[in-house]
C-alpha cells in the first residue's frame, strides 16, 4: 500500500463503520413484518417481537426470555395486538407510548438518541484520523534518517557512561 | 469473637498500607534505603493480615453465625460446606475482601521478586499497590464491612452495627437468605476468582509502568519485567470471561452465552486495552518505539479495572440515582478521576524522555499493522464505553430536562436501553477487521515489508482458503455475504498460522536433520513467546467459528405441547413425555420434564429441562437441557407449564450449529498462553553482572 493509497483506504474503513452504525438505527424498520392472519399468533411470532423489547423492570434480560410473570403478561398482551391485526411496528409504537423508549433493545434514531449512533463512528474516524497522521509523521522522519545510522548505539549520555561502554568493550574482546 | 478479630485484621491493614507508602516515600526521597526496605516489608505483611480476614469471614460463613448481616445474606443451612465457602465471593463486602486478599498475594509476590537490578522501581511499584490495597480496604472497613452484625433494641427492634451499640443484645436469626441460586453454579464458583485474578494482576505492570514514570527510566526494562505478568493477568481475565460465558449459557436459560449485559462489558473492558497492550509492548521491545501509546493503554487498562469494578459495584448500572445515594460510588469516581490526573500528569511529565528511537519504515511493516491492530481495538473500546454510559448520560441529562422546561421533551431523563443490537452491528466490523489483520500482521516483516514480500507470503494461505470457502459453498448450504465472508476469514487466519508453523518445521527440520514432529516441538520451545501467540491466534479462530455458528445461524421455537406431542426444529424434534414437580431438601421447588430427542426421526435420548424455584430468595431458575455435538448444541428449555395435571407444557428449544467451537477453541486459547507465559531462564543477567563489574572497576 502506498502512503497515497492509505487516507483512501481509512476513508472507506472509516465510511464501513459509519454505515454498519446506521443499520442498528433501522432495524427496527428492517424487523417490520406484513400484519400475521387474524389466527392467534403462535410462540414464535411472538417471541420475534418480544425479542428486541425489554420490559422496564427486568434489567438486561429480553422480553422474549424473561421468565417472570409480569413479562408472560407483555407477551401475551403482544399476542393479542397481533391477533387484532397489529403489524410488528404497531405493537412497538404502543409499548413506546406507554412506557416510553427503554422498551425497546436499541433506542429509535431520532432526537437527542441520534448521539448515540453519530458520536462512536465520529469518534473512531478520530482515532483512526489521529493515527494515521502520526503514521505518517513517524514515516517521514523514518525517510529523513539514514538507514544506516539507526542501528549506531545512542550518544552516550556522559563521561561515565562513555568510560562504561568503553570498558565493556574491552572486556567483551577479553582484553 | 471471630468478627472482632477479622474487622481488627482489616484495620491493621489499612494502618500497614498507609505507613508502607508513607516508608516508602520518605525513603526514597530521604535516600534512606531502611525504610524503603520497611515499606516492602510493609507490603509483604498485607498478606498474612489479609489471609487472617478471609479465613475469619469464611469461619463465619461456614459456622452458621448468622449474627453477622453478611453471613445471613448469603448462606442459609440448607447450603452445602462448598458453597459457603464460595459465598466469600457471593456479595459485594466480601468479595471485596477476596478482592484485597488476591492484591495482595499478587502484589506481594511481585515484591519477592530479586530487586538487586531494578532497585529504583522497587518504592514507587510497592507504593502503587499499596495505594490500591489502601483504597480497596476504605471502601470495605468504611462501607462495606463483612463483620457488621445484628444487635437487638429493647424496643425490639433490630439494628446493624460493628460494635454493640448500648443497650442492645446481640441478634441471630435462626437462619440466612441463602446465596443466590444464579451463583451456585460451577462456572460461576470459578468465574469471579479469575475475573479478579485478571484485575488485581494488571495492576502488577501498572506499578511498574508508574515507577517507571517517576523514576524517569524510559528504556523497555518495565514492560521486560512485567512481561509475565501480564500475560497471565490476560489469562485470568480471558478465562474469567469465557467461563462467565459459560456460565451464562448453561444457567440463565437464553441459548446464548454472552448478552452485552453492562456488567459483562465492564469485565471486557479492561481485556480491550490490555489485548493491544500485549501486542503493542512487543514493538516497544523490538524496535523501540510507541513507548507513550504503551504507557497511556497500561494506565487505560489500570483505570478500566478500577471502572469495571465501581460499574459493578456501586449501583450506578441500575440507576444514577442509586449511584447519589451510596456513599460507595463518588468515592470510586474520585478515585478513579485521580488516577488519571496522576498518571497522566506524570506520563506528560516525561513525555519527551519516551519518544520513540526507532522510526516507520513501511505501512506494511508489522509494527504499522499492530498499531493499526491497536486502533481497532480502542475502536470496540469506543464502542463499549459508549454503549455502557449511554444509558447513564440520558438519565442523568434529565436534570436539564428540568432546568430547562422547554427542552423537557428532548432531555426527559428516561433511562434508554442498548441492547446486544447495537454492540453486535456496531463492533461486528471490527471484529472481523481484527480477524484479517490476525491473519496479515504474522506474515510481515518487522521494519521493511513490501506489498511485494507481503502478498509473496500471503497467496498460498489465501489460495487455501478460497479453495475452502468453495468447498463450503458446494458442500453445505451456507449462503450469505456476512456468514461467508467470516467463514473465509478464519480459514484464512488458520492456514496463515498452520502455514507458518508448517514452513518454519521444515526449514528446521532441513537444517538440524530431526524429524518434522521433533523440530515442531523444539521451534515451539525456542521461541516460546511467538508460538505460543500463534496457538492463541488459533484458538481464537476457532472461538470465532462458535461465534459465527450462534451468532449467524441459531434457529428457535417455542410451543405448548401436550403430552405426547411433537415439536419440530431442523433435523431435529422432541416429544413431550412427562413432567413431575418435587421439593428438595435444600429448598428448591424443582419441575423437571422430560422430553425425547429426535434427529432425522431417529431416537436420541432424553432431554430434563427443568425450572428450579428457590424458597430462600424466592427467585426462579431455568436449567436446559442440552445434547452437545460437535456439529451443534440442541438446547432446551421448559417455560411454562400446567400446574398439577402437567398435561401441557410450553418448550421453547435452540438450534446452536457450532457453538463448542468455542469452548473448545476456548481450551486451544487458554494453552498457547501457558506456551507463551511459562517461565523460563532469562539470559541477560550474565551480561548485567558484566556491566556490574565493569561499573564497580571504575569505581
Amino acid at each position: 500500500m502506498t502512503v497515497k493509497q492509505t487516507p483512501l483506504f481509512l476513508l472507506v474503513a472509516a465510511l464501513a463503520i459509519v454505515g454498519s452504525f446506521a443499520q442498528v438505527g433501522s432495524v427496527q424498520a428492517q424487523d417490520a413484518t406484513p400484519p400475521p392472519p387474524a389466527a392467534t399468533p403462535s410462540d414464535d411470532e411472538v417471541n420475534a417481537v418480544a425479542k428486541n423489547m425489554y420490559c422496564p423492570v427486568c434489567e438486561n434480560v429480553p422480553l422474549d426470555v424473561c421468565p417472570t410473570l409480569a413479562c408472560q403478561q407483555w407477551r401475551e398482551l403482544i399476542r393479542e395486538k397481533l391477533a387484532a391485526g397489529w403489524s410488528e411496528q404497531d405493537v412497538y409504537d404502543y409499548f413506546v407510548l406507554q412506557y416510553g423508549d427503554r422498551v425497546l433493545a436499541a433506542p429509535p434514531p431520532t432526537g437527542l438518541n441520534l448521539l448515540i449512533y453519530i458520536a462512536p463512528p465520529v469518534l473512531i474516524a478520530a482515532a483512526f484520523y489521529v493515527v494515521w497522521q502520526m503514521m505518517r509523521r513517524m514515516r517521514a522522519a523514518g525517510n529523513a534518517v539514514t538507514a544506516g545510522s539507526e542501528m549506531q548505539p545512542a550518544k552516550p549520555k556522559d563521561e561515565y557512561q562513555a568510560r562504561l561502554e568503553d570498558e565493556l568493550k574491552r572486556l567483551d574482546r577479553g582484553d | 469473637m471471630i468478627a472482632n478479630l477479622g474487622y481488627g485484621a482489616l484495620v491493621i491493614t489499612l494502618l500497614v498500607c498507609l505507613f508502607g507508602t508513607g516508608a516508602a516515600i520518605y525513603g526514597e526521597v530521604k535516600k534512606q534505603p531502611r525504610w524503603v526496605d520497611s515499606a516492602r516489608n510493609a507490603m509483604l505483611l498485607t498478606f498474612p493480615l489479609l489471609t487472617v480476614a478471609s479465613i475469619a469471614i469464611i469461619t463465619l460463613l461456614v459456622t452458621n453465625a448468622f449474627e453477622v448481616d453478611y453471613v445471613q445474606s448469603v448462606t442459609s443451612r440448607s447450603m452445602p460446606t462448598y458453597l459457603r465457602v464460595t459465598a466469600l465471593w457471593g456479595g459485594q463486602p466480601g468479595s471485596l475482601v477476596f478482592w484485597s486478599w488476591l492484591m495482595a498475594l499478587f502484589a506481594s509476590a511481585a515484591t519477592l521478586r530479586d530487586w538487586r537490578r531494578d532497585r529504583e522501581f522497587l518504592p514507587w511499584v510497592v507504593v502503587v499497590s499499596l495505594v490500591t490495597l489502601a483504597f480497596f480496604l476504605v471502601l470495605i472497613i468504611g462501607f462495606e464491612n463483612p463483620f457488621v452484625r445484628y444487635w437487638a433494641t429493647p424496643s425490639g427492634s433490630v439494628v446493624t452495627a460493628m460494635f454493640q451499640p448500648n443497650g442492645t443484645t446481640l441478634y441471630t436469626p435462626f437462619d440466612g437468605r441463602g446465596l443466590n441460586p444464579l451463583l451456585r453454579h460451577p462456572g460461576m464458583i470459578i468465574h469471579p476468582p479469575m475475573l479478579y485474578l485478571g484485575f488485581v494482576s494488571l495492576v502488577i505492570p501498572f506499578a511498574f509502568g508508574i515507577a517507571a514514570l517517576i523514576t524517569g527510566r524510559t528504556d523497555d526494562r518495565w514492560i521486560r519485567l512485567t512481561r509475565r505478568w501480564t500475560l497471565w493477568a490476560w489469562l485470568f481475565l480471558s478465562l474469567g470471561l469465557i467461563l462467565g460465558g459459560r456460565w451464562a449459557y448453561d444457567v440463565l436459560g437464553w441459548g446464548g452465552y454472552w448478552g452485552w449485559d453492562p456488567v459483562e462489558v465492564a469485565a471486557l473492558l479492561p481485556w480491550l486495552t490490555a489485548t493491544p497492550f500485549l501486542h503493542s509492548a512487543m514493538i516497544q521491545e523490538k524496535r523501540n518505539m510507541f513507548k507513550h501509546w504503551n504507557m497511556l493503554l497500561i494506565i487505560l487498562t489500570y483505570v478500566l479495572m478500577i471502572m469495571g469494578t465501581f460499574l459493578t459495584r456501586s449501583g450506578v448500572l441500575s440507576s444514577v440515582h442509586a449511584f447519589a445515594q451510596s456513599a460507595i460510588g463518588p468515592i470510586f469516581f474520585a478515585y478513579i478521576v485521580l488516577t488519571l490526573i496522576v498518571s497522566l500528569a506524570l506520563l506528560s511529565w516525561r513525555w519527551d524522555g519516551l519518544k520513540s528511537e526507532g522510526t516507520l519504515t513501511s505501512w506494511l511493516s508489522r509494527e504499522a499493522l499492530f498499531l493499526i491492530n491497536n486502533v481497532l481495538f480502542i475502536a470496540i473500546l469506543i464502542v463499549c464505553l459508549w454503549g455502557l454510559f449511554y444509558p447513564i448520560l440520558t438519565e442523568a441529562l434529565g436534570v436539564v430536562g428540568q432546568w430547562f422546561p422547554t427542552l423537557a421533551h428532548i432531555f426527559t431523563g428516561q433511562k434508554a436501553t442498548v441492547g446486544p443490537i447495537f454492540y453486535e452491528r456496531a463492533t461486528g466490523p471490527l471484529w472481523a477487521a481484527l480477524l484479517l489483520l490476525m491473519g496479515v500482521a504474522p506474515l510481515s516483516a518487522w521494519r521493511a515489508s513490501t506489498a511485494r514480500t507481503l502478498g509473496k507470503a500471503i497467496w498460498l494461505p489465501t489460495a487455501v482458503s478460497l479453495v475452502g470457502i468453495a468447498a463450503v459453498l458446494v458442500l453445505s448450504d451456507v449462503r450469505g455475504l456476512t456468514a461467508l465472508l467470516a467463514l473465509w476469514l478464519c480459514m484464512f487466519v488458520t492456514a496463515v498460522t498452520l502455514f507458518d508453523f508448517y514452513r518454519s518445521a521444515v526449514a528446521r527440520s532441513r537444517a538440524h536433520g530431526t524429524n518434522f514432529l521433533v523440530s515442531l516441538w523444539q521451534l515451539a520451545g525456542r521461541n516460546r513467546r511467538r508460538y505460543g501467540g500463534y496457538v492463541i491466534h488459533l484458538g481464537v479462530v476457532l472461538m470465532a467459528v462458535g461465534i459465527i455458528g450462534i451468532e449467524i445461524f441459531q434457529t428457535e421455537t417455542q410451543a405448548s405441547l401436550k403430552l405426547g406431542e411433537t415439536l419440530s426444529l431442523g433435523r431435529y424434534s422432541i416429544r413431550y413425555d412427562s413432567l413431575a414437580e418435587f421439593d428438595t431438601d435444600d429448598n428448591r421447588n424443582v419441575a423437571r420434564a422430560v422430553v425425547t430427542v429426535f434427529k432425522d426421526g431417529e431416537q436420541l435420548g432424553e432431554l430434563y429441562p427443568r425450572r428450579d424455584f428457590f424458597y430462600e430468595s424466592g427467585q426462579p431458575m431455568t436449567i436446559p437441557g442440552v445434547r452437545s455435538s460437535v456439529e451443534d448444541d440442541f438446547y432446551v428449555l421448559l417455560v411454562n407449564w400446567q400446574p398439577i395435571s402437567t398435561q401441557t407444557a410450553t418448550f421453547k428449544i435452540y438450534l446452536n450449529p457450532l457453538v463448542n467451537w468455542l469452548w473448545f477453541g476456548a481450551a486451544i486459547f487458554i494453552l498457547g498462553t501457558f506456551v507463551a507465559a511459562w517461565p523460563e531462564r532469562e539470559p541477560a543477567p550474565v551480561r548485567e553482572s558484566r556491566r556490574a563489574a565493569a561499573a564497580e572497576a571504575i569505581a
